[in-house]
């Protein structure tokens, strides 16, 4: 990678973080739930955008929208905490579901975005 | 009037400002960035091969995300701009969904096999990874 990119990721990462945090307090406000909608949008917009820049972008550009912004404005760490905190705490239909629309809704996300593009 | 009066109460909690905790979230989320872009230069895969530095790093982000909400939850211990910079900032920066669901819509077309190998490991390496966390914390974290 070039210096430009690894610039580039880290600018991105400085704007996508800051915009999960911001996005998923915007969520979690809409509506009092146990189902932690936050971090699911953002996943799913991410894996959405994502999928659209692997389509389109490359470089520098991909380093920035891609592995930068895509990369932190989504959360593993988050998505696997909170799904196992809903496990523990009793609500394992709530996990699953929260497991399954994830990871079914971001593959789909990212295959809309790839589709759009490509 | 000082600019920062005593609080009433000396145990509460210093809620930091906004700005202060955007302002952490963002230079964790570049640390956690470079972390992962690092990362996957380490550990390059085939286009059409396993992802195993998303894996790593998803594991590895999840893993010590547990550790970090029962030393700053359960044990309430930290600076209160803990959780933000590094929670929020540099281990969600670090972990990626977007990679491993990009990265397996790729794989779906042509090895349909790999493409739910992968979606399963990540899952479930991820949620054993926080359960350790958590538990290696409760057991040997400070009280």
């Amino acid at each position: 990678m070039s210096a430009l990119s690894w610039l580039m990721v880290a600018l991105g990462g400085c704007a996508g973080a800051p915009a999960r945090y911001l996005i998923d307090g915007w969520v979690r406000g809409l509506r009092a739930s146990p189902m932690p909608y936050g971090t699911l949008t953002v996943n799913l917009l991410g894996s959405f955008v994502l999928g659209a820049a692997a389509a389109g972008l490359d470089g520098s550009a991909y380093a920035f929208v891609g592995t930068g912004f895509c990369g932190a404005l989504t959360t593993f760490s988050t998505f696997s905490f909170e799904t196992w905190r809903l496990a523990e705490g009793g609500r394992l239909t709530t996990a699953l579901l929260n497991l399954g629309v994830s990871v079914v809704g971001g593959v789909l996300a990212a295959a809309l975005g790839w589709w759009l593009v490509a | 009037m000082p600019d920062h009066p005593l609080p009433v109460d000396p145990d509460q909690p210093i809620s930091p400002s906004t700005a202060s905790v955007l302002t952490v979230i963002a230079v964790g989320g570049a640390i956690g960035a470079l972390a992962r872009a690092g990362v996957a230069e380490a550990l390059p895969h085939p286009r059409d091969g396993f992802d195993v530095a998303t894996l790593v790093t998803n594991v590895v982000g999840s893993l010590l995300l547990g550790m970090l909400m029962v030393y700053v939850v359960e044990h309430e211990r930290g600076h209160p701009l803990l959780r933000p910079f590094v929670g929020v900032g540099v281990l969600g920066g670090f972990t990626t969904f977007s990679t491993y669901t990009v990265h397996t819509r790729g794989l779906l077309g042509h090895d349909l096999p790999l493409a739910l190998v992968e979606i399963v490991a990540g899952v479930v390496l991820c949620l054993v990874a926080v359960a350790a966390g958590v538990a290696l914390m409760r057991r040997w974290g400070p009280r």
